[in-house]
């Protein structure tokens, strides 16, 4: 299209040279702001265009391209209204086309081909702006279904459609399977139209919302000493060590396992980070006394299962937005990972014995 | 069977510091100044035999330092704050003598600064008060490890040092149980064996610490090495040392000839110049009743009893001498054949070193408390040893006190990581 510009400015020129002096401002100065760019012989070989074509992809137009056509549009459309003698301010789309057709005549059959002067939101595919921040983590929480202005509207998220024994119940009446699959088709298909949402509460008749993941905990009981001091018991598994702890809020940083200082039992330091996990997420470090007991398996593993019970007597001291910020942070799901079973034919779980071609 | 156990309960009750950490970073330059005009006075006094005369107050502006540099005015309002060791001290006295981990720490903050903890005030109060006329009284430092054992033997022996004593001091006891490359059968008597290579490095260190006796004292009887050589009484002591470092075959021997001839000198009963106090210090003296590594030429196993310097090393513990000190301190880390989890001294002494030790004054070494800890967090901040800029803030001191559980040497390790 800039091209097209700098041709009519140049077609535009000669005419004008010829019938008149009225616009000659103008096409100077248009003729300035377009510049034509020095002609270079690079001698390039074509191998290189090859490659070029194939890994650019479709065209990608930038924010601020776009908005640089829409300028040079704006401004170009009043230079057409000055060229035609008309008030650029009342120009319409019409008289654009009007004026470009009386400009560029064409005897191309196929009307599409001919010259067009158009708004640049018609010209260029609209496309959906990047969906990503710069470190690629998508804006849109819904960005990995592929569809997620589809799956935001409201009925979509948060809910399942009603299974087939729930519509019975509703209906009162027995349906087949293949009823029930036709009645879930047609559903959708009134969701894929617009203005479902007008039909919303229709539509969440037949949604039942799914629980929210957090309120499944269990929260061990707070308990009092004798002493007055809250405490509450908790245990943790990992790979076949078992842990169960007492944690007291008794303001010292105090840890015992199995009779022993934490800082002897764990002589390594990450097993003393991964008891240190919890308490320093929720930012309790030096007011709670643990004591624990744990058996079973090894020291990485009893640390682990440490860690666990302890996040779970936490919850009793902690809040319900911190409740959920732990299940996220993954402090209150058990490690399900064990030690794989060793198959028959092969040196262990994984490992298979020498292989030998003869 | 007569045990005095003295049972020190440390009760200490310190105020709680109020400290500024904005202040104590706004004047580092300040006390740096005033710690350079130390060194040089230092620097340019020859003999560290003459006390300093350090200011009487300690310098307001740095919390965890104080300007005391004399062990003998430390008391306890300096608690917890950090000492500078003079470097011609550190020079004469511990070259060898400090744990390995703190001389590379000396290397790079390019000074040694010492913290006044409890145990080692305790130590120098009983030297202080101690009669030495009679025999000499048997200090053991216990505690768990990691605890501070080491610095503060090195702390009351600096003491010692500044007091004008004769220094014998045995890094670590336990390097003379185990990885020795050759074992001699001894020359003089025919089960022993010797370990001349040990026993010489010992001399020339002792040469090193106590070069100012050395030309003072003189020899009581004839010693005899070869048929061709033999120390004549009445040399002095410089000598005997020379005949050790020079003929690595009889060093041993030459070792028990010292340490027998300053048995014999310490209490300045001989002539009237050589009044002098003798300090024995030992680390790691379970090492002298345990078990070794060693093993004899058919491969059994070697007694401690069977290996010279062991043997008069535990002569020398005997307390049948006067006018000095026994100072000891347990060790785990080294020790050969032990649990790690034993710490207690009946534990890490053994049945017979129990016995042969007793009765001695247990001197309990633990974990930082609040104060010491805080001061060993501003002094790394003041070195600018804790790079993580998360260190710096109160949650990530929470942190470090959780790791480390306020144990000197494992909050060492952890703050070099950082």
């Amino acid at each position: 299209r800039a091209s097209m510009a700098a041709s009519s400015c140049r077609g535009v020129r000669s005419i004008l040279w010829k019938y008149g002096s009225c616009g000659k401002n103008f096409c100077v100065s248009r003729s300035k702001t377009v510049p034509q760019l020095p002609v270079r012989h690079i001698c390039v070989s074509s191998a290189l265009w090859k490659k070029n074509l194939a890994a650019a992809g479709p065209q990608k137009f930038t924010l601020e391209f776009i908005n640089k056509q829409v300028e040079e549009f704006e401004i170009g459309k009043r230079h057409l209204a000055n060229m035609m003698g008309e008030d650029p301010e009342t120009f319409t789309q019409e008289d654009i086309d009007r004026s470009i057709a009386y400009l560029f005549p064409s005897g191309l059959f196929e009307k599409r081909a001919r010259p067009v002067m158009k708004h640049p939101e018609e010209i260029f595919p609209k496309q959906t702006a990047v969906q990503w921040d710069a470190e690629g983590r998508p804006f849109h929480f819904l960005f990995y279904t592929g569809q997620q202005s589809y799956y935001s509207l409201l009925l979509l998220t948060g809910s399942r459609w009603l299974l087939k024994e729930e519509i019975e119940e509703y209906l009162v009446e027995n349906i087949s399977d293949h009823d029930y699959m036709r009645m879930i088709q047609l559903m959708e298909k009134l969701l894929s139209m617009p203005y479902c949402s007008l039909e919303e509460e229709f539509i969440l008749k037949f949604r039942k919302q799914l629980e929210v993941q957090s309120s499944k905990h269990e929260i061990p009981a707070l308990q009092y000493d004798p002493q007055g001091v809250t405490f509450s018991v908790a245990d943790g598994r990992r790979k076949t060590a078992k842990a169960s702890i007492t944690l007291r809020d008794s303001g010292s940083g105090n840890i015992t396992i199995n009779g022993r200082n934490y800082l002897h039992y764990f002589p390594l330091l990450q097993d003393r980070e991964q008891l240190m996990f919890p308490l320093h997420f929720v930012g309790m470090l030096g007011r709670f006394d643990v004591e624990g007991s744990v058996e079973g398996s090894g020291h990485s593993a009893q640390a682990g299962a440490l860690r666990l019970a302890i996040s779970r007597a936490l919850l009793s001291f902690v809040s319900e937005g911190e409740v959920e910020k732990m299940r996220q942070a993954g402090l209150l799901t058990a490690d399900p990972r064990i030690k794989e079973r060793k198959k028959p034919g092969q040196e262990g779980a994984r490992k298979k014995f020498t292989w030998k071609k003869r | 069977m007569t045990s005095c156990f003295l049972r020190y309960l440390s009760t200490f009750s310190l105020g709680n510091m109020n400290l500024h950490k904005l202040s104590s970073r706004l004047y580092p330059t300040a006390t740096q100044k005033f710690r350079h005009l130390h060194i040089q006075s230092s620097g340019q006094q020859l003999e560290a035999v003459a006390v300093e005369t350090a200011s009487a107050e300690p310098n307001p502006l740095s919390v965890f330092r104080t300007s005391e540099q004399d062990p003998t005015y430390h008391s306890e309002g300096h608690s917890g704050q950090y000492y500078m060791l003079p470097p011609a001290h550190i020079q004469k006295l511990f070259p060898y003598g400090l744990p390995p981990r703190f001389q590379l720490q000396i290397k790079t903050f390019n000074e040694g600064c010492v913290m006044v903890r409890p145990p080692a005030l305790e130590l120098i109060s009983y030297l202080k008060r101690a009669d030495y006329s009679k025999p000499p009284l048997r200090y053991v430092l216990y505690g768990d490890i990691g605890t501070g054992k080491t610095m503060s033997l090195c702390h009351a022996l600096h003491y010692c040092y500044t007091q004008g004593w004769l220094i014998v001091h045995i890094p670590d006891a336990h390097l003379w149980i185990k990885n020795c490359k050759e074992l001699l059968p001894s020359s003089s008597r025919p089960s022993r064996f010797d370990q001349p290579i040990q026993a010489s490095q010992w001399l020339k260190n002792f040469k090193i610490t106590n070069e100012r006796f050395l030309s003072k004292l003189k020899t009581t009887q004839r010693y005899v090495w070869t048929k061709r050589e033999s120390t004549e009484k009445g040399q002095p002591l410089g000598e005997l040392i020379d005949q050790g470092v020079n003929r690595m075959k009889s060093s041993s021997d030459v070792v028990g000839a010292v340490l027998r001839e300053l048995k014999l000198q310490a209490g300045g009963t001989t002539e009237g110049e050589g009044a002098f106090k003798l300090a024995v210090a030992v680390d790691g003296v379970n090492a002298l009743w345990g078990k070794t590594s060693l093993k004899k030429e058919d491969r059994t196993m070697c007694e401690p009893e069977e290996l010279t310097l062991i043997h008069n090393l535990r002569k020398m513990m005997k307390n049948n001498w006067s006018g000095g000190a026994i100072l000891t301190a347990l060790s785990q880390t080294g020790s050969v054949f032990k649990p790690r989890s034993a710490y207690l001294p009946n534990e890490l002494l053994g049945e017979e070193g129990f016995d042969s030790m007793e009765p001695f004054v247990p001197v309990s070494v633990s974990n930082y408390n609040e104060k010491e800890f805080e001061s060993c967090y501003l002094y790394y901040l003041d070195r600018s040893w804790l790079q993580h800029p998360h260190s710096r803030s109160e949650e990530g001191k929470k942190e470090l006190i959780f790791l480390c559980n306020k144990n000197p040497s494992i909050l060492e390790r952890l703050c070099a990581a950082l």
